[in-house]
């Protein structure tokens, strides 16, 4: 959905899974490049610009932040803060406001009836980083569930960006409050 | 009209723009969102006139393939890896038959030890069956590709193999043209056979031919492969006069003017590898690439058009005969030797079983390719020190158990040596 | 009805009684001028060769049922190979053989070619050896029949593997002697509780018919296949077809065999629809299976030295059990 987020915005995009047997429950990986210019490069992506964690407990199993380079945008989908789950250390390289966490199960919850995070996160997402904008997303989340599944995946998408976009301002706003101190 | 779809997804839309009747399904890992993609077009009516059957394996799959095609109608089916093993009785029936069948193949490695992940094993390993074989460097030219494979197959009467990385391309999401129907109706007229099953005009098909007549029936295969890479070049130019894209054809050149390393290899790795050769060519050095879209039949007169100038050329090989090293490499040794001035040939084994082909990695064997070339087969990211490890246990016990078993336990062992946990981490 | 009709005829030696003594329309297929003669003389079957007459009765009877509108297809086998010495053909009709083992799925695909082309009509046979059914090609036949494609599959079971050489196949009867089970060792001959037989497997698909015929009764055997032509969707008839060659038999004795094999009660012949068995054949008196033994080299370790080996008996139990299980036996006429 990512990758169409950025098709619509007239980019190219690409998108894959990283490969296994179909289990239930088992740590998956996904990639998305996305380029002003054909691409090309076929290989996984080992330095990642963003990563979208769909489940904190990885954090625990592995190092989930490898290869990101500390320019690079964190998203984890918890309502704590990862001071709350004991992340803070991992994400203190990354530059203020480029780690964010948002409830995006809890939200899908709400608005969809089921444990399915993706779409909040990306609305999320569209939050901390401009590589796609809210509104392709948006078109995105329609194209791909047509109907009341994806009105009902737009809000959780909204709202959810609405969070981390409040978030983000009161603390820019703490910054400028602090830099005027 | 374009469209950010999955491989697969699009795949399937171009090959029911082609209007295939017959349709045999058997799912096999990575080539089976193809034709359940086709599945749901022949349910939803967007794909008329056609039997979509579901079928109890893959020789059954080609077997029913085989009789509709015989029987004048328009056949497809799809497979991958053990699949194409198990029906490789058939893949050789329907070559020899001359029937116009097309398939698709998800590439992937073959078993033992099992392994879904994409090289180009399977494909190897029917290389001789009779089919022509097209390499897909992109989706869009996967797709692209089934469109030329039916009118290829169907204007020389031989099957026709679209190979397709599996996992790498079937499974990307990408930007990818879906043609018209129109424009597909115009570049693939409707199934004219050749011979057909007909109760107005009973033939017999697939007599026992002896030692009188096998050599003849034998060269008229090798003689329509032969003669058709005029053709085969051809319907890439009328495609791309079509669809306004270059799809198909024997090989294509890229950055080749004047080079004195020319990189060769098939598939998907070739977006990659001119990622790295636009990055040495910024640095100075003098390399391109030959993306050979046809292995079946062998272009050896266009591939030695486009390396007579070579200094050295480095072949890519996403598969391995054991006994041997690189199968592409041997049909390149071959294609060389006639050179008045021939090229050093320098073999990679690349990506076994799905292992990422990386940049990095390509950087550095296209550079040790030009200083400090190797005897034999290079096998690209080697983990040396395992390899060592089981070579000096096996020395040491008659009953040293199974290779693959044994490598696991050795790369877990590694592993947990270097972990440390995560809440310890300073 | 015709009076004669009501009469019963039971075959005696190689004699087509049937066809003097029933009315024109009851005569065999084989005895009209405009039969299709699908499967022509000049092909290089054996003498006495059971299968070529089972084929050459069922493949016109097929024709003549589809109005000339049929496609065979063939796996290799003994009646591949004898009709089609390149360039030559005995196949008056579109035949097509692929592999050994894919009969059924290529015939799959010609009825499936036939509805999208536009030929609804056009009916389609597949014919196999036993090997190339019951064995090797059993895969492709059980799917077929699962998938209810319009195919009759037609049989030609003669117990073994001929066109190689006489090798066991899973139609082979217990204690036969053939090349891979040979009269050797402990157990001599083709061991007990082995085997398959593929009828009962094809009826437990509950595809619209199944049957079983002979060449011993060509009148049955037509009848079978006109009324298996009738239907559609996915149905089987397996011919028990003696081969002189490999049972070591007689080229003479090939009807009086298949005969015995009915009347022993080692080939039970019946007829069932949807899975169920809706019709037998009945046995007027059962004959002892020593009769139907002795007549065949591949039974003759059972007879060594004048002395019947105790293994006959158990062959006797087996006909003993089809008789019983399929209820083959006539009732007794007055018997109440």
């Amino acid at each position: 959905m990512l990758s169409l987020a950025a098709f619509i915005e007239g980019k190219h995009a690409q998108a894959f899974p990283s490969f296994g047997s179909e289990r239930m429950g088992a740590p998956v990986v996904a990639f998305c490049r996305i380029s002003d210019r054909e691409i090309r490069l076929r290989e996984p992506v080992q330095t990642p610009d963003a990563l979208i964690v769909q489940d904190v407990t990885l954090f625990k199993a592995l190092n989930v932040l490898e290869g990101l380079s500390d320019d690079g945008y964190l998203l984890a989908n918890t309502s704590k803060s990862f001071e709350d789950i004991h992340q803070q250390a991992v994400v203190a390289r990354l530059r203020p406001g480029h780690a964010q966490t948002v409830g995006a199960t809890e939200l899908a919850l709400i608005h969809v009836g089921r444990p399915s995070p993706n779409t909040a996160l990306l609305g999320a997402f569209t939050a901390i980083a401009s590589i796609v904008s809210l509104g392709a997303v948006l078109q995105a989340i329609r194209e791909t569930f047509p109907g009341k599944v994806g009105e009902a995946n737009v809000l959780a998408a909204r709202e959810a960006h609405a969070i981390v976009a409040a978030r983000l301002s009161a603390e820019a706003a703490a910054v400028k409050g602090l830099a005027h101190a | 009209m374009l469209e950010q779809i999955e491989g697969s997804k699009a795949m399937a839309k171009v090959i029911g723009l082609c209007r295939p009747q017959v349709v045999c399904a058997y799912p096999i890992t990575p080539q089976t969102h193809i034709v359940e993609g086709l599945g749901e077009l022949v349910r939803t009516g967007d794909v008329q006139n056609c039997e979509f059957i579901n079928v109890e394996s893959e020789f059954a799959a080609l077997s029913v393939a085989i009789g509709a095609s015989a029987a004048g109608a328009r056949a497809y089916t799809a497979t991958a890896s053990q699949g194409l093993l198990f029906m490789a009785e058939a893949v050789y029936n329907a070559a020899g038959l001359g029937l116009p069948i097309v398939m698709t193949l998800g590439n992937r490695a073959i078993g033992a030890p099992i392994n879904i992940w994409n090289d180009h094993s399977d494909a190897m390993a029917l290389r001789e069956s009779g089919w022509l074989q097209l390499f897909a460097e992109t989706n869009q030219e996967a797709a692209d590709l089934h469109i030329i494979a039916f009118r290829l197959a169907e204007q020389l009467s031989v099957p026709v193999m679209v190979c397709v990385d599996g996992f790498i391309l079937t499974h990307a999401m990408e930007r990818i043209d879906i043609p018209d129907q129109a424009m597909v109706d115009k570049y693939l007229p409707p199934y004219e056979p050749v011979q057909v099953l007909d109760p107005e005009d009973p033939i017999s098909i697939g007599a026992m031919v002896g030692p009188d007549a096998f050599t003849e029936v034998r060269y008229l295969q090798y003689y329509k492969q032969q003669t058709s890479f005029r053709l085969i070049e051809e319907l890439s130019r009328e495609f791309k006069r079509e669809f306004g894209r270059e799809s198909g054809g024997l090989l294509r050149n890229y950055e080749m003017a004047d080079v004195e390393t020319v990189v060769v290899a098939m598939g998907s790795v070739n977006g990659t590898i001119k990622d790295v050769i636009d990055e040495m060519r910024s640095e100075g050095l003098s390399i391109g690439l030959v993306s050979l879209v046809t292995f079946r039949p062998f272009p050896t007169r266009a591939l030695q058009q486009a390396l007579t100038q070579a200094k050295d050329v480095i072949v890519i090989d996403k598969s391995l005969d054991t006994g041997m090293g690189g199968p592409l490499a041997s049909n390149i040794a071959l294609a060389l030797r006639d050179l008045a001035h021939a090229p050093k040939m320098h073999s990679v084994i690349v990506g076994l079983g799905g292992r990422p082909v990386t940049k990095a990695a390509l950087h550095r064997v296209f550079r040790q390719a030009m200083i400090q070339p190797w005897e034999g087969s290079h096998f690209l990211d080697l983990n040396d020190r395992v390899i060592a490890r089981e070579i000096h246990r096996r020395g040491k016990a008659r009953r040293s158990g199974p290779a693959a078993e044994n490598i696991l336990k050795i790369l877990e062992s590694e592993r947990e040596a270097a972990i440390i946990p995560t809440e310890t981490r300073p | 009805m015709n009076e004669m009709q009501k009469l019963k005829f039971y075959q005696k030696g190689t004699l087509t009684v049937g066809n003097r003594l029933v009315d024109e329309a009851s005569r065999n297929v084989q005895a009209s001028l405009d039969r299709s003669n699908s499967l022509t003389c000049g092909h290089r079957a054996c003498q006495g060769c059971g299968e070529a007459l089972g084929a050459r009765y069922a493949i016109d009877a097929a024709m003549r049922a589809s109005n000339r509108n049929l496609i065979a297809v063939n796996a290799t086998g003994c009646l591949e190979v004898f009709t089609t010495p390149y360039p030559e053909t005995s196949w008056q009709m579109p035949w097509m053989h692929s592999l050994f083992g894919n009969a059924a799925a290529v015939a799959t695909g010609v009825a499936a070619a036939m509805r999208v082309t536009g030929k609804p009509a056009t009916r389609v046979v597949a014919q196999g050896g036993d090997g190339g059914t019951t064995d090797i090609g059993f895969g492709c036949l059980s799917g077929m029949f699962e998938r209810n494609d319009d195919v009759l599959y037609i049989c030609y079971d003669n117990e073994g593997y001929m066109n190689t050489g006489v090798q066991r196949s899973s139609a082979t009867p217990p204690t036969a002697r053939t090349a891979t089970t040979p009269p050797l060792g402990k157990e001599t001959g083709n061991v007990f509780g082995t085997g398959k037989f593929v009828p009962k497997i094809a009826v437990a698909h509950e595809i619209p018919y199944v049957a079983t015929a002979s060449v011993a009764d060509l009148h049955d055997l037509e009848a079978k296949i006109t009324k298996a032509m009738s239907m559609h969707g996915a149905r089987y008839i397996q011919i028990n077809v003696p081969c002189p060659l490999g049972w070591g038999a007689a080229s003479h004795d090939t009807i009086r065999l298949a005969r015995l094999a009915i009347e022993t009660g080692l080939f039970p012949i019946f007829e069932a629809e949807h899975g169920r068995i809706t019709h037998v054949r009945k046995i007027r008196s059962q004959v002892p299976v020593v009769e139907y033994l002795k007549l065949q080299r591949r039974f003759a370790h059972l007879f060594k030295g004048g002395v019947e080996d105790p293994r006959v008996a158990r062959m006797q139990a087996i006909a003993d059990r089809h008789i019983a299980e399929y209820g083959l036996l006539e009732p007794v006429a007055g018997a109440a």
